[in-house]
């Protein structure tokens, strides 16, 4: 602690960096009156430039010496023929500096470092962003993050890349909080991209899908919308745009995408939790999604995470008529599911979103699949009703974990059938 | 015959759950829905929609106690002010749950000020052990107004109460006074709605008012 103290009084003393190479601190401990005045006398000394972290105040009571480098034989000549006994405090004073600033350095990163993030409580949207550099600063050759555009309210649309190189690889996309009420799904993204850094290397599932393929992931698809949950309505789903001519506030994401726009499956009334805007791909969090998607031209599955239900959805939404691939989805989802349950034994349903929950036009993965993205999905992660949206934190990292088997298959899926 | 996985399915049972945790359940005992082993819709003119349904509950304070029940849910034609008609067999026996339910009764009755609480779990999740009773026993009365309240195209879950007071009587027995947000999947609204429960070990959750409540903006 003294230590810390003496490293910043010496910086504060000295602007421009002074250096100590080789520049000792000695306890010299004088015996009697006599040999603390020699002391005091030495501190004198001004061509000797000593400087006394202790002054020598009595006898038996050790003083503490800094002396300078030209100095120092001078200094122990002078201890040493008047016998008073001396020892060694401070080798080196400028190496111990540095591996002071090393370590304070040290510690600030590991207050952001991924590896004191609690994944097993909700955080805020500053937390989380902040999370998000640290997980970069930890995996730079591997992670990197982007921005996509801004929300309503001017947030930064931020998205994880995992890579290994490559030019425009065939991709994996997953989002996260499109609605910004259900936390778990947020929490859970999170987990997954520490996950697929831990464990590119590590897995060979992982590490094959990363040398071939590359990974995006939006974790606050809707951060206007979180950071209202946190500060005014928990229970809050949509974006934060202001509706013209109306005192609601909002347009459902999920309900703003161009597939079957407008239609029956979604509302025209903004005070309605599932308006769909006033024309498609009105609202900027989703717009950002759709160019991304569009200017990168490689996105091969595209997985959107919802809550709660514990579903695993495939398109169509907007309409009953099945998609041409719905059987391969649905073998998919059949086996994704196996693997989800496996871990904790909760069970999943899984299907097209109109037979499975209900009508909703608009839908994201209806977009993406339209757009030729065959292996569209959507999750409903836990509950089935028990505490819903509010799903209490030590869920968050079984949730994830389970979910994170079905994401594997999916994803080992892709690799397997280029198309 | 319908998949289990099939929203109408789904719904049904939802529903069916909801009434049965109604006409069974106590602070101490909630049933929900585990998973709809087999569903059969039958058309019946003029009548209305009747499901078939055999379901599996669980025992939402011990996850490893299930019971398999049937149910039939009729929804009539037209007057969507009628609630469907339910009814239900449930294989086997329940968990007697007497001791908890009279000391959670006599806890309550003894106290010197009405309970009052609110945000029931809270933002995250979380449920004092005191609490655990007075949001079962919520759980168990909106199975009433969910019952009381659904359609065909509805599927509704509480998802928190807002507040709850108890209101003191000279008789024995347990009044509260629910306010509670109910999710419901199909619009995905959340919808408060009032609720005044009554409550006694032998006589069971009784609602004897409640009404859906305006949106705040």
């Amino acid at each position: 602690m003294k230590i810390l103290l003496v490293f910043t009084s010496l910086v504060a003393a000295a602007c421009s960096e002074q250096l100590f190479v080789g520049d000792q601190v000695l306890r010299i401990t004088a015996s009697n009156e006599e040999q603390v005045a020699l002391l005091r006398a030495l501190g004198e000394q001004t061509e000797l430039q000593v400087d006394f972290w202790r002054h020598p105040a009595s006898p038996g009571h050790p003083a503490d010496l800094r002396v300078p480098f030209p100095s120092l034989q001078a200094v122990k000549t002078l201890l040493e023929s008047n016998g008073i006994s001396y020892s060694i405090l401070i080798q080196d004073l400028q190496e111990l500096l540095d591996e002071e600033k090393k370590a304070m350095a040290k510690s600030r990163r590991t207050q952001r470092s991924t590896s004191t993030f609690d994944f097993a409580s909700y955080h805020t949207i500053e937390e989380l962003y902040d999370w998000m550099d640290a997980l970069v600063a930890d995996h730079p050759d591997l992670v990197s993050k982007l921005q996509i555009g801004q929300s309503y309210e001017n947030r930064s649309l931020y998205v994880l890349k995992f890579s290994t190189g490559g030019s425009n690889r065939s991709a994996v996309w997953l989002d996260t909080g499109i609605h910004s009420r259900e936390w778990i799904t947020q929490a859970t993204g999170a987990w997954t991209a520490n996950k697929i850094a831990e464990e590119y290397g590590q897995d060979p599932s992982v590490t094959a899908i990363l040398d071939h393929m590359d990974i995006f992931l939006e974790i606050i698809a809707n951060p206007d919308g979180f950071a209202y949950t946190h500060s005014s309505n928990r229970m809050w789903r949509k974006t934060r745009s202001i509706n013209a001519g109306s005192h609601c506030v909002g347009v459902d994401p999920n309900r703003n995408w161009d597939a079957g726009f407008g239609e029956a499956g979604s509302s025209w009334n903004p005070c309605s939790e599932t308006y769909h805007g006033p024309y498609a791909n009105s609202e900027p969090e989703v717009r950002a999604i759709v160019d991304f998607v569009n200017n990168h031209g490689n996105i091969k599955a595209f997985i959107s995470i919802h809550s709660y239900s514990q579903l695993l959805l495939y398109p169509y939404g907007y309409t009953k008529t099945p998609v041409p691939d719905h059987t391969e989805l649905h073998e998919i989802s059949e086996k994704a599911v196996t693997a989800l349950s496996s871990l904790y034994g909760t069970r999943y349903e899984y299907g097209s979103i109109y037979t499975t929950i209900y009508q909703a036009s608009g839908a994201t993965v209806d977009w993406t699949y339209n757009q030729g993205i065959k292996y569209s999905f959507t999750f409903e992660l836990r509950d089935t009703g028990r505490y819903g949206f509010l799903l209490p934190a030590n869920q968050i990292i079984p949730t994830a974990q389970e979910t994170w088997l079905a994401l594997k298959v999916i994803m080992q899926h892709t690799l397997d059938h280029p198309y | 015959e319908l998949p289990p996985s099939h929203h109408s399915a789904t719904r049904a049972a939802a529903l069916a759950a909801c009434y049965l945790s109604y006409q069974r359940g106590s602070p101490w005992r909630g049933l929900a829905l585990r998973a709809v082993r087999s569903c059969r819709r039958q058309d019946i003119d003029g009548v209305g929609h009747k499901y078939y349904l055999e379901l599996v509950l669980e025992d939402v304070l011990d996850k490893d106690s299930t019971v398999n029940c049937t149910a039939e849910v009729l929804h009539h034609l037209g007057n969507k002010k009628i609630a469907p008609d339910v009814q239900f067999t449930i294989e086997g026996e329940l968990k007697n749950t007497d001791e908890a339910d009279n000391v959670f009764y006599n806890r309550i009755k003894s106290l010197e000020k009405e309970l009052v609480a609110e945000n029931i779990p809270d933002n995250h999740g979380n449920i004092s052990p005191e609490m655990e009773p007075i949001r079962l026993l919520a759980w168990v009365a909106s199975g009433y107004v969910i019952w009381q309240n659904s359609t065909e195209n509805t599927k509704f879950q509480l998802a928190q109460i807002k507040h709850v007071k108890q209101v003191k009587r000279s008789d024995e027995y347990l009044e509260f006074d629910y306010m509670i947000l109910l999710h419901e999947m199909v619009s995905q609204e959340i919808i408060p709605w009032q609720m005044t429960v009554l409550w006694h070990p032998q006589h069971g959750v009784q609602v004897t008012r409640e009404s859906r409540q305006p949106k705040h903006a």
